[in-house]
């Protein structure tokens, strides 16, 4: 374990990290994970983000060393695409027993990629470090070792059992294991001055295929995609890439960078979701090239093809804009997607009326902030009813989220589309983006919308009657009771990490005349775990006067210390 | 009679199991105003949440105590009593339903120990009923997990009641499996209605995972059985299980309140309806009605339509026991072979099987055996091996993922026995093979081949 927390803390250490550099010592070691609060966390653990990040690659055996609930309960469910093997579908667990969880599981791990091995031969194993095993003390590198001998295959430890931390430590962790096991093993067959890798992307849906005929044409080759539709020989013979892109957010900025550092291969941060972000990716990819040696004419061909493709889109796009313009679009969603789709949904003239943080990293946000301009609405954490009231209020046209908001925005009779990981339309590149207008106006002109939003003949009421009238009544309550309403103000949690709610923000501000969302940290511990409620204190802060206004009939404001 | 053999092998490919704590969250799920809540690591709630979602199509209560690394080895009481509290606050439950996890198993938890002292620290409380289950991935399966769940609410829910208590004669308890949808329970409630008698579903998960468009947005379970009405069980005048794993709840249900039970061990097909209506006439005391009499006809008829599609063919199953015993039996009683059953997890039921082997494995297992079959039953983890297979794919439990209306699917009682009779037969017929010159002497014909390709050079 001791090597594992080691990793951990490197991983947090990440100089990449923009966030990392402004954080003190201390603060570094704790990292960037957020404090999970217990019965009000959601989300993945670090094996889920492990597993999201490696079994793309499609040759390989993912082999998950735990109980049945890790892969018994998720195996298959991703939306990532091979053209190749699908080996990397086929769901193998050592699916430990109580014996094992007594007498340790090794023997069990050992023999499993034996008999993986001796049925499929694949290229090679990776290992999957669960909690159980980790507790009861399984050393997975050493059997990985062992087996790796014995069978003359490489047998890759991954190791990131779930307690450590969420989806995105397990991200990282997972490109620690790539990096330490398996990059620079292997020789490529040739090598030419226009080979490229693309890191973080996962080729959910095929999106990748969106992309690539492009750099096919430009005679750019995709050395390895890290992970999407990769073989283990791929990923193994990366390091002889002459530039690389990274396309998701941070979540595999260790693998870029180190990769940067041992073998020169400079990397930037790009996206091809949207139109004008998919030029700048290809251009800047030309740009790298160039710069690493391969010949100037490529950055006119690319712009050459950047024309034609933008204006065939732009064609594609034309006729549906008139009937998206000015349609409201609701944009909820974790972390990746938000940034790189708000731009191709105001390309397309749609209006974007809110969009969630939650699962973000705070780059992210600040992507989000700089194209929407200051007015972004940022929905962190919400109750179904909530949601229904946003959506009423903000008077969206169209939801875009994923997986689980959806049912609720189903339920408030909403058109909605999926943008999240188990989508089944791929929408990178130019063409992407132009589906991705077709789906939202199918959506949206579905003739469906009219009839499931009226009531049955012998309803008095819709439900949405019902709910509004609750909303009403609440708000109306409210209004006729200040104390109440101050009550609910203070009441609402603002720093979900440390469970910290507004009144005792408000009470630490008045008390002892705060100005500064670290000053508030500072008193009140809120904004000491994912640091994602900073802006939420400033603005406290802002307005604490307007609040702060006795209210009649109320208790005087007792203060109150987190202490 | 069978052979029941347990895998030999040291990995599991293709698991057909899922755990016991999300069997154990579902049954919480069919409980009104409940917060399911794993005690264990994040992820395990994450993976349970995702799975139900994709099987239901419905937004999914499931909390989780979120142990960090630490937490799990200090030992797990103040992240249950914060999860408590937080969820108390938030989403204000009448119930929260826990469950343990791998994690919280290895290191030994006392969370009953927990619970009492929470209990001692915040009489604010009271008001909410707290249940603890002991599920260790590590052991058992997805069905024991509910199975666990629903005798435990049971003991710790329903009010004792005495022999000679006055009993709502017209009210019937059924303690469904986890293998019933929340179409089968519509349909027994529809079933038990035609006789005048009222159903109490213990769970219910029609009321709460039917997916209908609820009147209003609560953060918990909706729908569902309520507290009081689990704790009046007792007044009922009969209990009837279903799935032999529903057993030990009845009995519970038994010893607490003297309501005297009937175990269905399966509800598809002619006879065990037949069973079961003549139940709800004694119960009743009313004749059956004019509807059920037409219902069973109508059965009688698709069976002899369909048998002609179902005798002789080979039959690959992979479900949990109780799936496995109902489908088995159907499928054997049309005159079909179970040639290849697998299963999760033991069962006095594997070995009365009509079939040689019954296997405790997985899908690479049930793949292997089903290479000579006519169709393929499992759940949608099935797909990749139909699709090798190139044999039809029936999906059926949890999860199913990749079709609409899991939910829905109905195979108990005459007319759900009815549309599986059509259903699976209307996959024989699409599947059929029409004959070809080589269909019955293959050998001569390859020969005459080789013996025109010869000539032709
Ligand atoms: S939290 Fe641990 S035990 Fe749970 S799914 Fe993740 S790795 Fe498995």
């Amino acid at each position: 374990m001791s090597s594992l927390s080691g990793k951990i803390q490197e991983v947090f250490n990440e100089p990449g990290c923009e966030k990392n550099q402004g954080k003190s010592d201390k603060e570094r070691k704790k990292g960037c994970t957020k404090q999970l609060q217990p019965g009000g966390a959601a989300g993945g653990c670090a094996f889920d983000g492990a597993k999201i990040a490696l079994q793309p690659i499609t040759d390989v055996a993912h082999l998950v060393h735990g109980p049945i609930a890790c892969e018994g309960n998720s195996w298959d469910n991703r939306g990532s695409k091979s053209s190749g093997s699908n080996l990397w579908r086929t769901g193998f667990t050592t699916d430990i027993n109580e014996t094992d969880v007594v007498f340790g599981g090794e023997k069990r791990l050992y023999k499993s990629v034996k008999e993986i091995i001796e049925k499929y031969d694949p290229p090679a194993v990776f290992v999957y470090q669960t909690c159980v095993p980790a507790m009861i003390g399984d050393d997975i590198d050493a059997v990985c070792k062992a087996a790796s001998q014995k069978f003359g295959k490489p047998v890759i430890p991954i190791n990131s059992p779930g307690f450590v931390g969420p989806k995105n430590l397990g991200n990282k962790l997972a490109g620690e294991a790539i990096l330490d096991h398996v990059i620079g093993t292997e020789e490529p067959e040739y090598t030419t001055p226009y080979d490229i890798n693309i890191i973080g992307e996962y080729n959910l849906s095929g999106e990748l295929w969106q992309v690539k005929p492009l750099l096919d044409e430009l005679g750019i080759r995709i050395l390895c995609c890290i992970s999407g539709d990769a073989k283990y020989h791929d990923v193994a013979s990366s390091h002889r890439a002459k530039a690389a892109m990274m396309v998701c957010s941070k979540s595999m900025i260790n693998i870029a960078r180190k990769m940067e550092d041992r073998y020169d291969i400079p990397f930037f941060e790009g996206s091809f979701y949207g139109i004008e972000d998919s030029s700048e990716a290809l251009r800047e990819i030309s740009r790298l090239l160039i710069e690493k040696g391969a010949p100037a004419e490529l950055m006119e061909r690319t712009e050459a093809l950047i024309a034609r493709e933008e204006a065939l889109a732009w064609a594609n796009i034309e006729p549906y804009k008139k009937r998206l313009t000015g349609k409201k679009v609701l944009l909820i969603t974790g972390g990746v997607k938000s940034w790189s789709v708000v731009a191709a949904l105001q390309e397309a003239g749609m209006e974007l009326v809110g969009t969630s943080v939650k699962k973000s990293t705070k780059e992210d946000k600040e992507r989000i902030k700089e194209l929407m301009g200051e007015d972004a609405h940022m929905i962190d954490d919400m109750s179904p009813r909530e949601m229904y009231k946003m959506l009423r209020d903000a008077q969206a046209d169209i939801m875009l989220s994923g997986g689980r908001s959806q049912f609720i925005a189903l339920k408030a009779k909403m058109p909605w589309l999926d943008i999240n990981q188990e989508r089944h339309h791929a929408y990178m590149g130019y063409v992407g983006m132009v589906e991705l207008v077709k789906e939202i106006d199918k959506a949206l002109y579905n003739p469906v919308w009219e009839q499931v939003r009226k009531r049955a003949p012998w309803d008095e009421q819709t439900w949405e009657d019902v709910a509004d009238a609750a909303i009403a009544a609440e708000a109306a309550a409210m209004a006729a009771d200040p104390a109440l309403a101050r009550d609910k103000r203070r009441a609402t949690t603002i720093c979900n990490c440390k469970n910290i709610s507004r009144g005792i923000i408000e009470d630490a501000i008045t008390e002892f005349g705060l100005t500064t969302a670290a000053l508030v940290s500072e008193k009140t511990l809120a904004g000491t775990g994912c640091g994602s409620c900073s802006d939420k204190l400033g603005k406290i802060i802002k307005t604490i006067d307007e609040w702060n206004q006795p209210v009649a009939g109320a208790e005087p404001s007792q203060t109150q210390h987190a202490a | 009679m069978a052979t029941v053999v347990h895998s030999k092998k040291s990995c599991a490919v293709n698991p057909l199991k899922m755990s016991q704590p999300i069997g154990s969250a579902l049954a919480y799920m069919g409980i009104n105003n409940c917060m399911p809540l794993f005690h264990g690591s994040q992820g395990c709630t994450s993976f349970g949440l995702v799975l139900f979602v994709r099987h239901f199509k419905e937004a999914i209560p499931l909390q989780t105590t979120a142990m960090s690394e630490v937490a799990t080895v200090l030992g797990g009481l103040d992240n249950v009593e914060q999860a408590i509290l937080t969820i108390a606050a938030k989403q204000k439950p009448s119930i929260i339903g826990i469950s343990s996890t791998g994690v919280t198993e290895t290191k030994g938890d006392d969370v009953d120990g927990y619970i009492k002292l929470i209990r001692e620290k915040h009489p604010e409380l009271d008001h909410i009923a707290l249940v603890y289950v002991s599920t260790p991935d590590f052991k058992d399966a997805f069905q024991d997990g509910w199975a666990k769940t629903v005798t435990k609410m049971i003991e710790q829910l329903v009010k004792p009641v005495p022999v000679d208590a006055v009993r709502n004669l017209k009210k019937v308890n059924i303690l469904p499996g986890a293998h019933l949808t929340p179409g089968d329970l519509d349909e027994l409630r529809d079933i038990l209605d035609a006789f005048g008698l009222e159903a109490a579903f213990m769970p219910d998960l029609s009321g709460s995972l039917d997916g209908h468009v609820p009147q209003d947005f609560t953060p918990t379970t909706i729908g569902g059985i309520t507290l009081e009405e689990i704790a009046s069980l007792g007044f009922s005048g009969h209990t009837i299980a279903i799935g032999e794993q529903m057993r030990d709840a009845a009995v519970a249900l038994e010893k607490l309140t003297h309501v005297p039970f009937t175990l269905f061990d399966r509800l598809t097909g002619l006879g065990v309806s037949d069973q079961l209506i003549a139940l709800c006439a004694k119960l009743s005391g009313n004749a059956v009605p004019n509807k059920i009499r037409r219902q069973r006809s109508q059965l009688v008829d698709a069976m002899l339509d369909g048998h002609f599609y179902f005798g002789g063919k080979k039959i690959a199953i992979g479900a949990e026991p109780d799936l496995l015993w109902a489908l088995g039996n159907w499928f054997t009683e049309l005159g079909a072979e179970i040639f290849a059953a697998v299963t999760t997890t033991a069962s006095p039921l594997l070995e009365r099987m009509a079939t040689e082997e019954v296997l405790i494995g997985d899908l690479e297992d049930l793949e292997a055996k089903a290479a000579t079959c006519d169709l393929l039953v499992t759940h949608s983890h099935g797909r990749q091996a139909a699709e090798r297979l190139k044999i039809p794919f029936y999906r059926i439990g949890i999860p199913m993922f990749d079709r609409l209306g899991a939910a829905h699917q109905t195979i108990v009682g005459y007319r759900g026995t009815r549309d599986l009779v059509f259903e699976i037969a209307n996959m024989f017929i699409a599947d059929a093979h029409e004959a070809h010159t080589d269909t019955w002497y293959p050998a001569m014909r390859q020969q005459e081949q080789v013996g025109v390709a010869a000539e032709a050079h």
